[in-house]
């Protein structure tokens, strides 16, 4: 890691004394999960050099771009629909927080029994202690889950705040709404960036987002091969976790390439587990980066990660929008269409998640399902029994786990996981 | 010969199988160190003539410990081994209840597998850990306890925490609340929390196995919570030391 960053750092307003803790640690956490995996597919060095310098290469770039003008939206929800910033030569950087690092200062503002993303996420900003937390120029919030709405509310002290109004169930007329809140969404970004949104720029601006969906589908579906399993969910999760960060079309660029790669491996018979190790797919709530626990934990336990049905998962790419619409009220409904058919538990009901797991699990040749939700996070894990009911129904063995980004459990969660695995291969 | 160790957070056990008749069986305090604990029960073997540090000894360890016992050729979690061994003590149908030292489990069995498992989350609610706490405050030792709660008339024991029911006790005590009645109220505790850990699981007849299977009337209000009886058998306390022999 050769650049310095301390001046990026501070001329961001930073945190630097603590920041230095947080960069020390994370060198070590990536090493000791990452580079400890075997056969590697070369296309990851992209990944790994974005990581090694996470809080350097990708904050400096938006930094640049916004000296020359452009705008850069922070945004904490795959509802958030990239392409009305996208059409106004605006950025989208996501800014989950995945790392326990930053739960103690959000515990300062909110109370101890909330989920530790949204902990995390306030208290990377309040901290001062995460450069994309600082270079954003606006936030986009959303009403999603309670913690969230009310954790916008404080960080829209500190920080210029936009909240989209998301519906709670999906009736056509639900849908209708949120078009025309994507067309008040639209205003606001023409706004903040002072460009207009026309209705070439929003279909060229759907098009690129498309093709990020196509590339990282395209990764995807080299997983759901029964003899090769050509790259490790650990390996993938980087991939989707950065995604939410990087510039959609080199995105797209770096997810073909990885993507050409694996289907050679498939061809070649180059797989990441020795043949016969069981197949899971994992359910649930987001993993932000560095959230690696638990893929950390299912790799080293004798079984692989197949498929990750969550936010930093399937929900990120699966559906395109509409490319024909040929106005922006087209285009509004269009986008809605697909967004709205993301199968969030903050929805009610929410049986095509149960639909969706299910189709998953056969697409992707599982031997079985970890559930996993975040500690506090109500919503996911009131809908779990009915999930493992629908799975167990369906002869899919499950595994619910809640947990946090503490370390805490890693033993326990080892005897669980070990177990689920040992009762697969019976 | 078969060996398999249990490292459990308070006690280690080892059984000892010979083709398929258990020939030994043993349990030592864990202490601190679970190596030091493997250490002992290799030698507390060694004293009754098998050597498990033989190079052609087949070992097997488990057990929330189970890294630490040097002579193991291979680990396998205590959830497939509770289950392997129930399987043997009691037939491969049921649910098998293990109220451990820091983990209580439910293990829904079906024809000698597991089918189905829960484990309690982190917190030592529903636990051997909470006993001990407890049992270590009003000093008297497990088995006292279990004994003096049969004794008692049932008492509010509010807070799942331990550390707030351990404060909960403590101002019992100051009021002067006869011991029994405390001790009952916290086996019940305990008792609750594992019978709602074990809820919609119970499958079929039940088993106790861990440290507190001994217990008559840990057995009697955990079949009053669960609606049906529980069995249990004087080799219970060491299913996973068993099922990891059987593992082997
Ligand atoms: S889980 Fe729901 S609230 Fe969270 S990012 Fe996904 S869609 Fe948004
Ligand atoms: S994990 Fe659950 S509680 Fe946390 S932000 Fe997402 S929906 Fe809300």
């Amino acid at each position: 890691m050769a650049i310095d960053r301390h001046e990026l750092w501070g001329n961001l307003g930073m945190d630097l004394e603590t920041h230095d803790v947080l960069c020390s640690v994370l060198p070590q956490a990536f090493g000791d999960v990452y580079l400890s995996q075997e056969n590697r597919p070369e296309g990851m060095a992209f990944w790994d050099m974005v990581v090694a310098d996470v809080h350097g290469i990708r904050p400096q770039e938006l930094v640049d771009e916004q000296a020359k003008g452009r705008k850069v939206f922070g945004t904490f929800c795959t509802y958030v629909p990239d392409e009305v910033v996208i059409a106004a030569d605006g950025i989208v950087t996501g800014l989950c927080g995945g790392s326990q690092f930053w739960v103690p200062e959000g515990e300062k503002y909110l109370p101890a029994d909330m989920c530790p993303l949204i902990k995390a996420s306030l208290g990377a900003r309040m901290g001062k202690t995460c450069p994309f937390f600082r270079i954003v120029d606006q936030i986009v919030g959303e009403t999603t889950c309670d913690g969230k709405k009310k954790m916008y509310e404080i960080m829209a002290e500190d920080v210029p705040m936009y909240i989209m109004n998301l519906p709670n169930m999906k009736r056509p007329q639900d849908v209708a709404a949120f078009a025309d809140e994507i067309a008040l969404f639209k205003a606001n970004v023409e706004e903040v960036t002072g460009n207009e949104i026309t209705v070439e720029k929003l279909a060229e601006a759907i098009k690129v987002i498309n093709e990020r969906r196509k590339a990282l589908a395209r990764v995807y579906e080299t997983r759901k091969n029964s003899d090769v399993i050509p790259i490790s969910g650990t390996d993938a999760l980087l991939m989707m976790q950065i995604a939410f960060f990087d510039d959609p079309v080199r995105c797209a660029q770096m997810a073909n390439k990885l993507a050409d790669e694996l289907e050679q491996r498939l061809v070649d018979g180059v797989s990441v587990f020795p043949a016969g190790t069981k197949r899971i797919l994992l359910t649930g709530t987001p993993l932000a980066i560095p959230n690696w626990k638990l893929h950390h934990i299912i790799e080293t336990s004798g079984a692989a990660i197949v498929c990750e049905e969550n936010c930093t998962g399937t929900k990120f790419f699966t559906n395109l929008v509409d490319e024909s619409q040929t106005t922006l009220e087209g285009m509004y409904q269009a986008l809605a269409e697909r967004y709205m058919k993301i199968n969030c538990a903050c929805f009610t009901p929410n049986k095509t998640r149960i639909d969706e797991v299910l189709a998953l699990a056969k697409e992707y040749k599982v031997d079985g399902v970890i559930n996993t939700n975040l500690k506090f996070c109500t919503t996911f894990k009131t809908e779990a029994p009915a999930l493992e009911k629908a799975l167990e129904e369906a002869g899919i063995p499950v595994l619910d786990i809640e947990t946090d980004y503490t370390d805490n459990d890693a033993e326990q969660l080892r005897t669980r996981i070990g177990a689920f695995v040992e009762m697969l291969s019976e | 010969m078969r060996i398999g160790i249990d490292i459990g957070s308070t006690a280690a056990k080892a059984a000892a199988l010979e083709g398929d008749e258990l020939v030994c069986t043993l349990v030592v305090p864990t202490g601190f160190n679970g190596v030091d604990a493997a250490m002992r029960l290799a030698d507390g073997l060694r004293a009754q003539g098998i050597d498990p540090t033989a190079c052609d000894a087949n070992v097997v360890a488990t057990g929330y410990g189970r890294i630490s016992v040097p002579y193991a050729g291979k680990t396998v979690t205590e959830i497939t081994c509770h289950g392997r061994g129930a399987t043997y003590l009691f037939g491969g149908n049921g649910t098998i209840i293990d109220v451990g030292g820091q983990d209580t489990k439910v293990i829904q069995l079906q024809d000698g597998k597991v089918k189905k498992f829960v484990m309690n989350d982190k917190c030592a609610a529903g636990t051997g850990k909470f006993l001990e706490v407890i049992a270590d405050r009003m000093g008297v030792t497990q088995e006292e306890l279990a004994t003096l709660a049969a004794a008692g008339e049932p008492t509010q024991i509010s807070s799942m925490c331990t550390v707030f029911a351990e404060s909960e006790v403590i101002s019992l005590i100051g009021k002067g609340e006869p011991r029994e009645n405390i001790a009952n109220g916290v086996i019940e505790s305990v008792i609750t929390k594992v019978a709602s850990l074990a809820g919609n699981l119970v499958q079929g007849d039940v088993f106790l196995t861990g440290g507190l299977c001994d217990n008559d009337y840990v057995l009697e209000r955990l079949s009053s919570h669960l609606g049906k009886p529980v069995c249990t058998d004087p080799n219970a306390r060491y299913a996973g030391a068993i099922g990891a022999a059987l593992s082997i």
